[in-house]
Formats: structure tokens, sequence, C-alpha cells
């Protein structure tokens, strides 16, 4: 069996909506970072796989590919920024703590 | 000469403005005295244009000339609709500044003494240069636009003088019905000047004039042609100016503010409304008198009709009163109904003489009005109250003041020879030759004015055992001084041949005297002194018998004909409650109403919405996801059919 689009698409979903389960279940901070980190590696892996099935003689998706990879990276590091903050403000990374900011 | 005219109104307003703005840092009386030496180089320089313009410049084709000699644009509208700020020279502006700068002068002087030692005296004298200077830029305006802003301001000044003692609420009640009365009646005034000019396409007079008066001229038909309710424009336009005029000059049933204004103190009731403001209204008529003679005599005769029954009516109610200046200011209501009614009988031409006549009045009743009330400050200032009932037998204590009252009470009673005489001779003759039911009730109030000016004659200086002079009675030779003058202006002032100087189209006419024709007036006026004196030269019980004897008319006119009662019904029970009560639902309810269910809709959706703004991230994640994926679907949907 050859793996074809369908099969990348389909790994692709599944992978984006774990991250989204993720995202939307767990407390902890660093928890949901994971999640959207997995849910950037889906979109990562749509963008490849449509580059080589579809646009075969082109590299416009590795290059967004390799775009967002950088970004995340920078996103981490604001990311552990505001996890750091958080600790500092109300000792716990969980963000059902973390629910000051409201009406 | 145009830079000597400019500077007449110009000196009373540098006058205000430095008053009002140094004023108070002025040491001691010299404010009053500035004002004083202003206003004296203005009088002067009144004098020098009235001068030049009836005896250097003269006449010009065998009449005295309208001119303008300064104007400056200062609105324009278009090339024709535009406002000028001029200055206009005739017969009546040149005689109207001499009177104007002559009595605030006289008045200023007197004030240096009557007002010494008042918190507020810098403030008074600014008040009267403000006065002053609208006054003289009111008979000075080239313009109907012009007059109406100097007619505001002298009502601003008038509304300032009458509550200066603003810590009296009768002053301040008094201060705002009169401008409350007049503003009113100003409403019909600026309608009246939007009717005219919108006809003649001006607002300049001359022009105004011409426009409305030629026969050949294009606007006249259509200004003439039924407008409304079967008047024409041009009726309605000039009542309507006319109802400006009769509010400011106290003419029946505007007159309400004029007793209440005596508040102010006594030397502006003379100057304000006794001599010059009050008989703006006069003025105003007299100075579109042309085209109220030319083009539309039916509104002249509600002119005559409104002047006679003024003057009647204020001549009954000043019999009753006892305030010694509300039986002035009704005899000033009375005088200017004269004035008005004299105006009123006037017509072109050869039937001119009324206007000459009603223009004589005003300048001699400005004389001995004025001395009146400057006499009326002299007694107040000695009694220390306005009733009749604390004065009597002062004619000891108060020997000059005494002479000068006794002359201007005769002068006004039309006895000769003094000034009210001729001119009183002159409007008598005019009412007769038009109508004589007019002509017959003018004769009855000549002998009514004889009987209450020397009712006030004899209750003040008689009536009572003689009160012995104390020496500092007569308030020192600055308030002395007017008198003197004023009293010599009440004795001269009627042998001016005014007629030959003050007619409406300027071509002198010849002053008559009728001997025969005066014996019917003088005969009443000196049976109305005889009447006074029998009544109320020693107390008796006489007056007051005959005042039960005839109640019901004694007081009706002691109150006034109920005239304020009516307003006071017309306006609380009427107005109050079928229009502004309903107007004060509306808003309330309906406007603030609508606003408010505004605010309660958006507060009770936004009360029940602030619960999504809970603070949880995932929360908003899910909401954030869901509606990502409602707007996918919903994408997908339109697309895809």
């Amino acid at each position: 069996m050859d793996v074809g689009l369908k099969h990348m698409l389909f790994v692709s979903l599944a992978l984006f909506f774990t991250g989204v389960y993720g995202f939307l279940t767990r407390r902890n901070l660093i928890t949901m970072l994971m999640a959207a980190e997995l849910m950037l590696n889906s979109v990562n892996l749509n963008f490849i796989a449509f580059n080589k099935y579809v646009w075969p003689g082109q590299l416009d998706g590795v290059f967004f590919t390799l775009f967002i990879i950088a970004i995340a990276a920078a996103e981490a590091a604001v990311a552990i920024a505001i996890i750091i903050n958080l600790y500092r403000s109300f000792s716990s990374i969980d963000v059902e703590d973390a629910d000051t900011l409201k009406y | 000469m145009p830079l000597q005219i400019l500077l007449i109104p110009l000196l009373p307003l540098a006058a205000f403005v430095l008053l009002g703005l140094f004023g108070r840092r002025l040491p001691g009386p010299s404010s009053g005295w500035l004002a004083t030496a202003l206003l004296a180089v203005s009088t002067i320089l009144s004098a020098g244009v009235a001068w030049d313009y009836f005896f250097v410049a003269g006449m010009q084709d065998g009449a005295y000339p309208t001119q303008v000699p300064f104007s400056v644009p200062w609105l324009t509208f278009t090339d024709e609709m535009r406002i000028d700020m001029g200055i206009l020279l005739d017969p009546i502006s040149v005689m109207m500044i001499v009177v104007v700068s002559f009595i605030s002068l006289m008045v200023h002087i007197y004030s240096l003494s009557y007002m010494k030692g008042e918190a507020r005296y810098a403030t008074y004298f600014s008040y009267l240069g403000l006065f002053t200077f609208s006054m003289l830029g009111l008979v000075l305006s080239s313009n109907i636009f012009q007059i109406y802003m100097c007619w505001e301001l002298v009502g601003v000044s008038s509304f300032l003088l009458i509550g200066y003692h603003y810590d009296r609420p009768s002053a301040v009640a008094a201060s705002k019905k009169a401008f409350i009365v007049t503003r009113f009646a100003d409403l019909g005034f600026l309608i009246g000047i939007l009717v005219l000019s919108f006809h003649a396409n001006t607002l300049d007079f001359p022009t105004l004039i011409e426009r409305l008066t030629d026969p050949a001229s294009p606007y006249l038909p259509a200004a003439a042609a039924p407008a409304f309710l079967g008047l024409s424009a041009l009726t309605w336009g000039l009542v309507l100016v006319f109802a400006g005029g009769a509010g400011k000059s106290a003419m029946f049933p505007l007159h309400i503010w004029l007793p209440d204004a005596m508040e102010g103190p006594t030397p502006v009731s003379a100057l304000i409304h006794a001599a010059t403001m009050v008989v703006a209204g006069v003025y105003l008529v007299a100075r579109l008198f042309p085209v109220f003679a030319l083009s539309c005599p039916a509104a002249l005769e509600v002119v005559a009709v409104t002047g006679i029954l003024s003057a009647a009516l204020a001549a009954v109610i000043a019999c009753t009163q006892t305030d010694i200046k509300r039986v002035l200011a009704y005899s000033t209501m009375s005088q200017i109904g004269y004035m008005m009614f004299a105006l009123g009988v006037a017509g072109w031409g050869a039937a001119n003489e009324g206007f000459s006549a009603s223009m004589f009045h005003l300048f001699t009743h400005a004389m001995f009005k004025a001395g009146l009330f400057l006499c009326a400050g002299v007694i107040i200032h000695h009694v220390h109250s306005n009733d009749l009932a604390g004065m009597g037998g002062l004619r000891k204590a108060l020997p000059f003041t005494h002479i000068v009252f006794l002359v201007c009470c005769l002068a006004i009673a039309g006895i000769p020879p003094f000034a009210g005489f001729f001119s009183k001779e002159a409007i008598l003759l005019a009412a007769w030759h038009k109508s004589t039911v007019i002509y017959s009730i003018g004769l009855v109030t000549s002998g009514l004015t004889a009987f209450y000016m020397f009712r006030l004659y004899f209750s003040i200086f008689h009536h009572k055992p003689v009160v012995p002079g104390t020496g500092h009675g007569e308030g020192g030779p600055a308030m002395m001084l007017p008198l003197a003058i004023l009293l010599a202006g009440a004795v001269f002032a009627g042998f001016v041949p005014f007629s030959e100087f003050v007619t409406a189209d300027g071509t002198p006419s010849p002053t008559e005297l009728h001997l025969g024709f005066s014996v019917a007036p003088v005969g009443l006026g000196i049976a109305g002194i005889l009447l006074a004196r029998r009544l109320y030269q020693t107390a008796n019980p006489l007056p007051g018998r005959i005042a039960e004897r005839w109640q019901g008319l004694y007081r009706t006119a002691y109150r006034k004909f109920y005239v304020d009662e009516l307003y006071l019904f017309f306006t609380h029970k009427i107005i109050f409650n079928l229009i502004g009560r309903p107007a004060a639902w509306i808003d309330r309810v309906i406007v603030d109403g609508f606003m408010n269910l505004l605010g309660q809709a958006s507060l009770t959706v936004s009360d029940g919405i602030s619960g999504m703004q809970s603070g949880k991230v995932q929360s908003y994640a899910a909401w954030f996801l869901a509606g990502l994926l409602g707007f996918a679907i919903l994408t997908l949907y339109i697309l895809f059919t």
C-alpha cells in the first residue's frame, strides 16, 4: 500500500485534534503549551504533504514549514516567560488559579 | 464731522469700559467725575452737531436732508442684503442725541451726590455709560438691524440698573419682569424686521423707506398685497415693529413692567424710565413714519388707538397710587401715550402736524419729567420713603425742590407759559383735526393729568403742618444744579419753534398757536388743579369719602385695572397648565424616557452577557474554537451550495 495524500492528511487531522483536546482539557500551562506545539506540527505536516503531492516542483510549503518551526521556537520562549511570571504571581502554573482578569 | 459724531456715542462707551474694568481701583468719587467729564464732552459735541445740522449746513431744497455721514459694512449676506454700522442724521435723530446726552449729563451730575457712599458707585456709573452709549447708538442707527442691537443693549442696561440693588428681592423681581416683558415685545420687533426687510430686500433705513413708500417701487405691490389673515405683509410687519416699540414704551397692555421698574435708583428712573429709553418706541415709529403714513395708514390707526388707550388708562391709575415714583411712572406712561397717538393721528404732507407735535412733546416731556424724578429723588432722600403717607408739609424743608417740582407740575399739566402747554396744545390740535373721539379722550386725560400731578404736589408739600428746614435737606450743589437747569428747560423749552425744525418730511412748517383752541384744555387743567387743591391741600376726610363712594372704580384703578392679575392668570393658569406642564411631561416621560430605556436596556443586556468574561483561558479558547468551526461551516455551506 502506497502512502498517499489522504493518509498524510488523516495523520495531520488526528494530530491537530489531539492538540485541541489537550489544549482544552489540561490545566497545566506547560502541557497546554505542548498541545499547542502539536497543533503547529500538524499544520507543518499539512504543508509538507500538499507540497509533495500537489505541487512537487515547488518549495513554498517547505519554506512555510521552516518559518513555522522558527516562529514556534520564539513562541516557546515567550510562553516560558509567561509561565515563569504566572508562577511568580500565583505560585502555580495551573490556569484555573489564574482567573482574576474577569468582569 | 464724522469723527465728531462718532465720538458722541463712543465716549460713554469708553466710560463704561474704563469704569467697568478699573472703576473699583479708582480712589473715591473720581470714577463718577471721569464718567461725567466724558459725557460732558459728548453733550457738547452733540450740541455742536445739532448746531451744524440745523444752522450751518441748513436746508437743501427747502428741507432738512437725511444724511449718512458714516457707514462701514459689517455683515454682507448678498450685495443688497447687508448690515452696515452707520450713523444717520435727520432732524429727529439730531434732536434725540441732544436730548439723550443732555438728560444723561444731568443725571450723571445728580448721581455724583445722590449715589455717594454706595458700595458699587463705579459700577453704577459704568452702567450709566453703557446705557448712554446704547441709547445714542439707537437714535443714530442707519440700519434697522443696528437699531435692534442697540435696542437690546438699552434693554440690558435697563435690566442692570433696575436690579442695581440686587440684595432686594423686589428689585430682582422687577428687573426680571422688565427684561422678560420687553424681550417678549422684542420678539414681535424682530419678526417685523424680518418681514419688512424681506419685502424691501434691504435693512438700510433710507433705502427701506424709499422702497416701501415710492408708488413706482417694484417692491411695494408685493408687500402691500394681502398675505396673512387678510392683512398685507406690510401691515403685519409694521404692527409687529410697533409691538416692539409698545413694549419698550410701556404701552397698554405691555406696560406692566414700568411701575415695577421704579425699584431702580431714582436718577435711573429719571434717565431711563422717564426721559429717554421709554420714548424709544415713539422714536421707532417716528423713524419708520413715512412707511406708516404713506403705505399703511391702518397700522397708524393701531398706533393711535394704543396710544390714547394707554394715556387714559394710566392717568386714571395715577390718580389712586400712593407711591410717589409709581405716580410718576404712570404719568410717564400717560404722556408717552400722548406722543403715540399724536403720531397715530398724523398724516403725510400738510397733515403731519401730529408728527412734529409728538416729537415736541418728547422733547419737553424729557425736560420736565426728568426734573420731576430728580425732585422725587431729593424728596425720597429727605424722607427715606417712597410713600406719600410719610410726606407732607415739606415746602420749608426743601424750598428749592418745591419750586422746581411746582413748575414741572405746571408744565406737565399744560398751564401756559410752561413747556408742556405748547407741546400738548400741538398734540390736541392735531387730534382735533383727525378725530373727535381721540381729541375728547385726550382732553379729559389732560385734565386728569393736572389733577394727579397736583394731588402729588399738595400731598408732598402741603397737606400736613410745615416741617421746619433742617439745612442739610436738599443734598448740595451737585443735586441742585441739574434741578436748576431742568427748571429752565421746563420753563423755556416750549418756546422753541419746533415744527420749523422737526417735521416728518424735513420741510419746515410754521408754528401755530390758536389761543381760542387753548381755552378748553387749560380750563380743564386749572379745574383739575383746583380740585386737587380742595382735596389735598389740608388733611380732610373728603378724599376718603369719595374713594368710599366710588369704591368699585377706586379699587379697580388702585389695583391697576387688574392687568397684572390678568397676566398672572394667563401665565400661571393657562400657559403653565396647558403648555408648560404638558411640555414638561413630554420632556420627562417621552424624551427622557426613551434615553432612559436605551440605557436600561444596554445595562440589562451587558449584565446578562458579562458572565462570559470569566477569566478562564480555556473557556475563551473553547468559544474561539466553536466560533471558528461555525465560521468554517458557514463558509463551506456558502461555497458548496
